[in-house]
């Protein structure tokens, strides 16, 4: 059964779909929480995923280059995501709070103005073309082909998957954390409830937009920097690239959940990667190419049938 | 005690936009008073609320909280000063538990949360056994308890009410009534905007009824139920 099926399925299509699930969940959170708590959809956050890749990658080409020895993404990410979460919280401070009464439809086309502007930086100064993240083919870890192979059931992972799932494991676990747990995250949850409640409580919501900056930021480039780990390459277009998907995964898991957001990336990852699997026959179920059109149709079914997404988030 | 009133405010001209709501409103709360705001739909009761609070555009007159000018003040700066505010709609987070929206009406609050939990647990005895309870789930009446232990979490000079009795149940409008004696019994003055015209003068000390934004008639909470025009026109009296 597991050479028939299992082997294929499961190396092929189900860790490939988690993995990229995963990318979308942390993708997701900040723009959930964005569309909770400041009541738009922040068009730039692919680019600030984008950036963050990018600042990652120059990180650890100077520690390389000035040191003299290689350090791994997730060190390198470090710095890149401080670097991110100043970028988020100097564009609210100059571009968005300046429409924060204003019609949603004006931060909107600031956000999205923001996504251009951050796009041509990042170009004239990397350059249009495609960078090289990581050479080299990732092979399978041998630890865990050898260890699963011992049960007849061998899974080819290479470590930069196992990086990405338990990453993501490990930010999930912080966040639910920090959501449920501190003043701060509960904060976050009162403002996307009711955010004209929350000002008359006392809450001091200014704080708690930056705190949403802070989280979305962290997670965006934590899902930017998984994602070129996983691509092994850099490109200027791979945040607006990761923007519709991200957008399901908010929808799907409604609006202003993070935890939504999680499963809803989960759901749409593993949508994508099965949808090519030869489930009748022997050819892929639809070309790859229509990968990104699996992501579409959930979002338009979920908003047709269940706008409030699975876990009932904001109506808007 | 201060001869000062815990809340002032005098010849108040507040709106929304261009639109003039109130026009020259007089109310004052006396402290450990209970102040009844009565009058028909639209005579801007929840406006003067609003006002104390910095939701509206205050046009002219004057709001003092013990004697301080507090017109002009951001709302979260108003509930830091001391005012409990209870909304008459979407008073609760409903996506957090019973005792999360407490915590999140202490967020002024530097010390003595957890103290002034205990005591709202007290006054309110059925939100201990649902402190874990999501809001959202609980029925209007427990809705409306959460939503004024959470006001009362700061440390209270005057409670605000926006008709908190509106939709529920005869049994829970009463429990509420009472619940809102007992708190002005710990001394905490209350102006409480109400539909619910004889239940609310029953309770307070005074009344204030507004017609089309200016102060019709005044006067303690027994002369208004006595009070024969009063009756006809808000009370429901055929006499």
């Amino acid at each position: 059964m597991w050479q028939t099926f299992g082997f294929e399925f499961v190396n092929f299509y189900f860790i490939p779909g988690l993995v990229v699930g995963c990318i979308y969940a942390l993708g997701a959170i900040g723009i959930t929480l964005t569309f909770g708590i400041l009541r738009f959809a922040n068009f730039a956050h692919g680019e600030v995923m984008m950036i963050g890749a990018y600042f990652t990658w120059t990180v650890m080409t100077l520690v390389k280059n000035g040191l003299g020895f290689p350090i791994h993404p997730l060190v390198a990410a470090v710095p890149a995501i401080a670097l991110a979460i100043s970028l988020f919280i100097f564009v609210d401070r100059y571009f968005y709070k300046p429409f924060r009464s204003a019609p949603t439809i004006r931060v909107v086309m600031a956000s999205f103005g923001m996504m251009l502007v951050i796009r041509s930086f990042v170009q004239s100064v990397w350059g249009p073309n495609q960078l090289t993240f990581v050479p080299g083919i990732a092979r399978p870890n041998e630890t865990v082909k050898s260890f699963t192979n011992s049960f007849d059931m061998m899974i080819l992972m290479p470590n930069k998957h196992f990086w990405i799932i338990a990453g993501t494991f490990v930010i999930m676990l912080a966040l639910s954390w920090l959501l449920t747990k501190t003043k701060i995250g509960k904060g976050m949850r009162a403002v996307s409830d009711s955010p004209e409640l929350a000002k008359v409580s006392g809450i001091d919501v200014e704080i708690i937009i930056r705190a949403t900056w802070i989280v979305g930021g962290f997670c965006a480039v934590a899902a930017g920097v998984f994602l070129v780990m996983d691509l092994q390459m850099l490109e200027t277009t791979m945040g607006f690239r990761m923007l519709l998907p991200m957008f399901a995964a908010a929808i799907l898991g409604g609006i202003g959940r993070p935890f939504g957001a999680v499963v809803g990336g989960l759901v749409i990852g593993l949508a994508e990667e099965l949808s090519v699997y030869p489930w009748l026959g022997n050819g892929p179920l639809l070309s790859p190419g229509y990968k990104t059109g699996v992501a579409f149709a959930i979002m338009i079914v979920m908003l047709v049938l269940r706008p409030s997404g699975l876990f009932k988030g904001r109506l808007f | 005690m201060s001869s000062l009133p815990t809340l002032e405010i005098n010849d108040l001209f507040a709106g929304y936009g261009e639109t003039e709501i109130l026009k020259s409103i007089n109310i004052s709360v006396e402290p450990a008073q209970t102040v009844a705001i009565i009058g028909p739909n639209g005579a801007g009761k929840s406006t003067v609320i609003k006002s104390v609070l910095g939701l509206v555009n205050v046009r002219g007159g004057k709001i003092n909280l013990n004697g301080q000018d507090i017109i002009g003040i951001a709302p979260d700066e108003a509930i830091r000063q001391g005012i409990s505010y209870v909304p008459q709609t979407h008073n609760v987070f409903p996506n957090l538990s019973v005792l999360e929206n407490l915590e999140m009406g202490a967020w002024t609050r530097k010390t003595g949360i957890k103290e002034r939990i205990d005591e709202m647990f007290t006054l309110f005895p059925d939100l201990q056994v649902k402190k874990s309870k999501i809001a959202g789930s609980l029925s209007g009446g427990q809705r409306q308890m959460v939503a004024m232990a959470k006001a009362l979490m700061v440390d209270s000079k005057i409670m605000l009410l926006d008709e908190p009795t509106a939709g529920l149940s005869p049994k829970y409008q009463s429990e509420i009534f009472q619940t809102i004696k007992k708190i002005n019994g710990s001394g905490i003055p209350i102006l409480l905007v109400e539909q619910n015209a004889k239940q609310a003068l029953e309770i307070a000390d005074k009344g204030f009824v507004l017609v089309d934004g200016a102060n019709k008639v005044q006067g303690t909470g027994k002369e208004l139920l006595e009070d024969s025009n009063v009756a006809r026109m808000f009370l429901g009296s055929k006499d």
